[in-house]
């Protein structure tokens, strides 16, 4: 009866990190605009930040074959020829962490040709780390239970 | 949940006796398999647009570590036509036994190699080189060949399926993996194989070969070299071989204390640890590391690839069990209590996989209508775009992978820490270091 309890508490516990809004910093929308050198086989800089509601400007530039930069979450894209400045804007609408990565085959290492954007604070990561902690006390209190 | 005997149904139990939709199946993946090859040394050089890459690296390793071996365990080996050519040849047959064997030399593989080392080896040498085996057609077509032609080339030295059983670089991490996975291949009846005369599941009879795999049914307690091959279902005069689906992970209730498989454990934990950061991860210049072979910077990710697999992750594993009492011995305990790494390691594949392989599965499509990249259009969908799948929902999804392999090898621990008579939160606390190091890289 008591395992059971525990064990019950530990789901609803475990839905409240996993579902419930986490709080936000309000932060005036600002327009954010980044120039990105793409290169093979990597971005540079290859991590940006944002805010919820900012206006990003991307500006993607090729510095050797061509390249492209298509958001994960947002799906939205560019391409940019050697030399060119191309730019991508949007609004960073949706929070949390997201790859993007080059769109155009532009040699063997493309597939793995990847950045990060980060809108916001990354809630899947914080609200991983609660999952798995909750998993490790959870496992944790039954072994010393049996014990 | 108690085992459900799958061969008792009657339409199950005769196909699998059958040797006709087994071969089907063989003559598929061989055709295919051969083409990868010929794709690879033909073909377009761009990875994306051939054959070989796309079918054998997101294909073929997406079904394998996504559905494969987490629900079919060795599965995939039932159906792998690498030992098929040598097998024919070392048989003198394709079908049933032969009235007259021919005399190949049916060496034993010595005795000082029956154990994974040798794959655990041909594992991280592939490991090491994956960066430009993952994406250069011509390198994944001569790996493919050289797989093939060691197998042939081994069936005509040694008895069975020795490359398999001994080398196959997947093969050891498809066995390890296979413990967690709900079917199983077992006897009935303990007693029958006692006293069975000639014992035909190991050494043959009219009706069938003796196991490829070189296991005496009559002694299998896990599924890790157990090939599914179903010969000893052929053989069996007994009718007492079964397959059974059973609770995940049945296997690790026994742990197994063998050394080689502690260090598999770790090979399969820490490759996909640094593919997610080397891979999946921002950082350009460990991509530049691992693709420029023979450069200082590639020596030091050998060097730091090496080092976590064999000294970080299992040294923290050694000083976390450090301390604990236990009726083993040290060195015992180290390797019953790694086993409950393997959960864990399985998804740590599938978390990184899934986000391989969903962002790159559109390339299916295309290279299917045009598979070596020749501007073909066989079936219409060659000027498919690439396009991501499901990347909104792949975080949630990783997650779900991340945390349940740690429940899952948490759980593990417990038990094998029950049968160590020692503790298993070190274990536990362990597995909740590296799963957080996971979540970071993939997350």
């Amino acid at each position: 009866m008591k395992s059971r309890f525990i064990l019950l508490l530990l789901i609803m516990t475990g839905l409240v990190v996993a579902f419930a809004p986490l709080p936000v910093q309000p932060n005036a929308p600002q327009e954010r605009t980044f120039r990105v050198e793409a290169g093979q086989f990597a971005y540079s800089p290859s991590e940006l930040k944002v805010n919820p509601g900012d206006l990003v400007a991307i500006q993607l530039v090729s510095t050797d074959v061509v390249h492209g930069l298509y958001v994960d979450g947002y799906d939205i894209s560019i391409e940019a020829d050697p030399g060119q400045t191309k730019t991508l804007s949007f609004v960073a609408d949706k929070p949390g962490s997201f790859r993007f990565r080059c769109n155009v085959t532009c040699g063997a290492m493309h597939p793995f040709m990847i950045g990060k954007l980060i809108v916001g604070s990354n809630n899947w990561f914080i609200r991983s780390i609660g999952l798995a902690a909750l998993a490790t006390i959870g496992v944790i209190v039954s072994v010393k239970q049996k014990t | 949940m108690s085992k459900i005997e799958l061969t008792r149904n009657p339409f199950i139990k005769n196909t699998l006796k059958s040797r006709y939709p087994q071969l089907a199946v063989f003559i598929v993946m061989l055709v295919g398999y051969i083409f990868a090859i010929l794709a690879g040394l033909l073909g377009t050089p761009v990875g994306s647009h051939n054959f070989s890459i796309v079918f054998v690296w997101i294909a073929w390793w997406g079904i394998l570590i996504l559905v494969a071996v987490p629900f079919f365990g060795r599965g995939w080996c039932a159906v792998c036509p690498i030992p098929l050519p040598g097998e024919w040849l070392q048989r003198g047959a394709v079908l049933s036994p032969p009235d007259k064997r021919p005399k190949w030399l049916n060496l034993r593989w010595p005795k000082a190699l029956r154990n994974i080392w040798l794959q655990n080896i041909s594992f991280l040498l592939l490991a090491l080189f994956s960066s430009v085996l993952l994406t250069t057609p011509n390198i994944t077509g001569i790996v493919l060949a050289a797989m093939l032609f060691a197998a042939i080339g081994l069936s005509t030295v040694f008895e069975r399926r020795s490359f398999c059983r001994y080398l196959c670089p997947v093969g050891g991490f498809i066995g390890l993996c296979s413990q967690t996975a709900p079917i199983e291949l077992r006897i009935k009846d303990k007693q029958v194989c006692v006293t069975c005369d000639g014992k035909p599941c190991y050494n043959g009879s009219q009706s069938g070969y003796g196991c490829p795999w070189d296991v005496f049914p009559g002694g299998l307690t896990k599924n890790t070299h157990c090939g599914l091959c179903m010969e000893c279902i052929r053989t069996c005069p007994h009718d007492n071989i079964a397959i059974n689906l059973r609770p995940f992970s049945d296997d690790l209730a026994k742990p197994s204390r063998r050394i080689d498989e502690a260090f598999k454990a770790f090979i399969i934990l820490g490759s996909a640890m640094i593919y997610a950061g080397v891979l999946l991860g921002p950082w350009g210049t460990l991509k530049d590391a691992t693709y420029n072979v023979g450069t200082s910077t590639w020596f030091m990710y050998v060097i730091i690839f090496l080092a976590m697999i064999f000294v970080i992750l299992p040294g923290f594993f050694a000083l976390g069990i450090l301390q604990t009492k236990s009726i083993l011995p040290l060195k015992q305990r180290f390797a019953s209590l790694t086993n409950s790494l393997i959960p864990l390691g399985l998804m740590f594949w599938v978390a990184f996989s899934l986000s391989f392989v969903l962002t790159n599965a559109s390339y299916i499509l295309a290279a299917l209508s045009d598979p070596l990249g020749l501007g073909w259009n066989l079936f219409g969908t060659a000027s498919a775009a690439w396009q991501p799948m499901l990347t909104s929902i792949l975080a949630p999804m990783q997650i779900l992978a991340l945390v349940g392999g740690l429940i899952w090898s948490a759980r593990t621990a417990q038990k094998a820490a029950n049968e160590a008579r020692t503790s298993s939160i070190p274990v536990i606390v362990y597995c909740f270091i590296v799963t957080l190091v996971m979540l970071w890289l993939l997350v």
